[in-house]
């Protein structure tokens, strides 16, 4: 057994002839918290639609603990361990809060055992406990729908949380959030990567520079380059094709 | 209505349940009882065929209001219901006969598939399995193929088509466009159309009613009611939430074809006819219009619409026959621009307030309302103020 939780090899996706991937190569620790960044376009998205099984590769196959992840339906990879929270929260407006958690929380997710099943003590404990994680004890019981955004990203990664995955993915958390709230869900992340392995795609800079401990570039549906932050930084490649502009703005 | 504050929920839902299971019981005992002293029967017959109509709503209501699914091929499912039943009453001949119009047309022997409907057991079972199972074979041949939305629509619609020209077409084998007349015929030894035969149908009509009522409520709450709701909001999120929307659809499409079954043959048993015109494509629109009358995603007004529309168009179609159609349409435009959640939605949601507002005393607004009510900032509140 080896300890990598993610191994892509070779991955190329390609979309009526455009390359979305290409011949990608990844691989992951378990237990590791990485971040992907890259300029708009550089397949990072494909990428998570790869794991996830909503793409299937062209040529080329991503291996989750040694199992190979092609032509398994989304559910099934999700069921497997692999949470993801999308780029734009998706949370079900009509339900609340609460039972929003529990549905991701129930542990046998097919039909007959989701009709009979109730939801058991600890199930209900779990959602109590991270309704105060994610700070919304308090609106916990009023539809979703009536959350502001940034409680909605939080929602979301309690959703994801609460399907207790091995592998969380997850993109792009902080979109539109204040600073102080792209802080807590830092915080957040960091708590959680304690126990999980968590992959991060991300645009803000700063709340990269608070998480990333390892970081990954994609360029052109490749990997450009992997390293810290201090690394990633000064190789001249990167700073052609990504952060010259960044830091420029910010300035 | 305000949602209470988290801690009250575990008491204040068994308490609203008992309200409703009450009203309930109160509702079917006056239908059941009282009704049947105080209507004359012709209107006691009318009453029997809508609730008998209500039961397929629950259906509709369920695909369509729960789930998301617009269903426009429902009719299928009734006739099918319908049909079992009618042949069931066309063999209540001496053994060795054919019914009458097989005769006509010359058919020397029962086909195979009119034969196991000699049995009451067989035909009491089919009249809502085969629409069930009919729904599940085409429904998991849609859903697998994650075709949603008005592509399910249409493909519904497509397939009542085939259904109506399959009992249409072969003319001896189901009577063609006349369909099978049920009225002369006998169950249990008595005359279908005769008024105690009618006052049975009546309340087995009612009963169904509220055992459909019963199992969609049980179906709509808990955590599979909430995984419907979950797929009709947002399907893929599903998925990668690790449940497999397919076989929820399934399901939920198999048990809403079986309410339009038994919805079929008891409305047949009541007309005294089950002819292909139930498989035209009004019809099938007709009972979304009820649901969407009603409010869909509440099973009392899915109810309540069928019920107060087939109402509105017996006193309508009595006045001026030929006008129905024009007003049901106009309902619909009315429902759709004025009152998109239905009769029940604008009652839950904005009903209440806007009749406050009417009369003068409105409503306080609260944002949050466990924020709201939270006995800390209503002192802040009023210190504020002074």
């Amino acid at each position: 057994m080896s300890d990598k939780i993610l191994e892509i090899e070779n991955v190329t996706v390609s979309f009526e002839g455009f390359k979305a991937l290409n011949q990608l190569n990844f691989s992951m620790d378990t237990g590791e918290l990485r971040v992907i960044i890259g300029p708009n376009g550089a397949g990072k998205t494909t990428f998570l639609d790869v794991i996830t099984g909503k793409v299937q590769p062209t040529t080329g196959r991503a291996l989750f603990k040694g199992k190979n992840l092609r032509s398994r339906s989304e559910h099934n990879i999700s069921r497997l361990g692999i949470g993801r929270k999308f780029q734009t929260p998706r949370v079900y407006l009509q339900l609340t809060p609460r039972e929003n958690l529990d549905l991701s929380c129930n542990r046998h997710k097919n039909v007959l055992a989701t009709l009979w099943g109730r939801p058991s003590g600890p199930e209900r404990r779990t959602v109590a406990g991270l309704l105060e994680t994610i700070g919304l004890t308090t609106k916990a019981d009023i539809p979703a729908a009536l959350l502001s955004h940034g409680e909605k990203q939080r929602l979301e990664i309690g959703m994801l949380v609460a399907q207790s995955p091995d592998l969380l993915l997850v993109d792009e958390p902080v979109a539109g959030l204040t600073d102080e709230e792209t802080e807590n869900v830092g915080n957040l992340l960091l708590t959680l990567a304690d126990s999980h392995s968590i992959i991060v795609i991300e645009h803000d800079m700063e709340f990269v520079r608070q998480i990333a401990r390892q970081v990954t570039v994609l360029h052109q549906g490749a990997v450009l380059c992997e390293g810290s932050m201090d690394e990633v930084q000064s190789n001249p490649q990167v700073i052609e094709v990504y952060l010259g502009q960044p830091e420029e703005d910010d300035g | 209505m305000t949602h209470t504050a988290a801690t009250n929920l575990p008491l204040a839902k068994p308490r609203k349940l008992l309200w409703e299971t009450g009203v309930i019981a109160v509702i079917t005992l006056i239908c059941a009882v009282l009704l049947p002293f105080v209507l004359p029967t012709f209107r006691l017959k009318f009453l029997g065929r809508f609730v008998a109509l209500a039961t397929a709503a629950l259906g509709i209501d369920l695909i369509w209001g729960y789930t998301g699914l617009l269903s426009l091929g429902h009719g299928i499912f009734f006739a099918l219901g319908g049909y079992s039943l009618a042949m069931h009453l066309k063999l209540q001949i001496p053994e060795g006969e054919l019914p009458n119009f097989m005769v006509n047309y010359g058919v020397a022997k029962l086909p195979w598939f009119w034969q196991p409907f000699h049995s009451f057991p067989f035909t009491l079972v089919a009249l809502f399995t085969i629409p069930a199972l009919v729904a599940a074979v085409l429904g998991y041949l849609v859903f697998r193929n994650r075709i949603r939305g008005v592509y399910f629509s249409i493909l519904t619609q497509a397939s009542l088509l085939v259904f109506f020209f399959f009992f249409k077409g072969p003319i001896e084998l189901f009577n063609g466009t006349n369909g099978l007349k049920t009225d002369k015929d006998l169950i249990f030894g008595v005359l279908a159309s005769s008024n105690q035969a009618q006052l049975v149908f009546y309340e087995l009509s009612i009963l169904c009613l509220l055992l459909a009522y019963i199992l969609c409520r049980w179906l709509t709450s808990g955590r599979f009611g909430r995984t419907l709701i979950a797929i009709r909001d947002d399907e893929n999120r599903m998925r990668f939430s690790g449940y497999n929307p397919t076989g929820f659809k399934v399901i939920v499409f198999a048990v809403s074809a079986a309410l339009a079954g038994v919805a079929g043959a008891l409305y047949t048993v009541q007309t005294g006819i089950i002819s292909p015109s139930t498989m035209e494509v009004p019809f099938s629109i007709e009972m979304v219009i009820w649901v969407a009358v009603g409010g869909r995603g509440t099973l009392i007004g899915a109810v309540l619409g069928t019920i107060l529309v087939s109402i509105a168009r017996t006193l309508l179609s009595e006045q001026f026959p030929e006008f129905w159609l024009f007003f049901q349409g106009g309902l619909f435009l009315i429902v759709v621009t004025v009152l998109p959640d239905g009769l029940m939605g604008w009652f839950k949601n904005e009903g209440p307030d806007q009749m406050r507002l009417l009369l003068g005393r409105p409503r306080k607004v609260m944002t949050y309302p466990s924020l709201a009510e939270d006995p800390e900032v209503e002192y802040e509140r009023q210190n504020l103020r002074n």
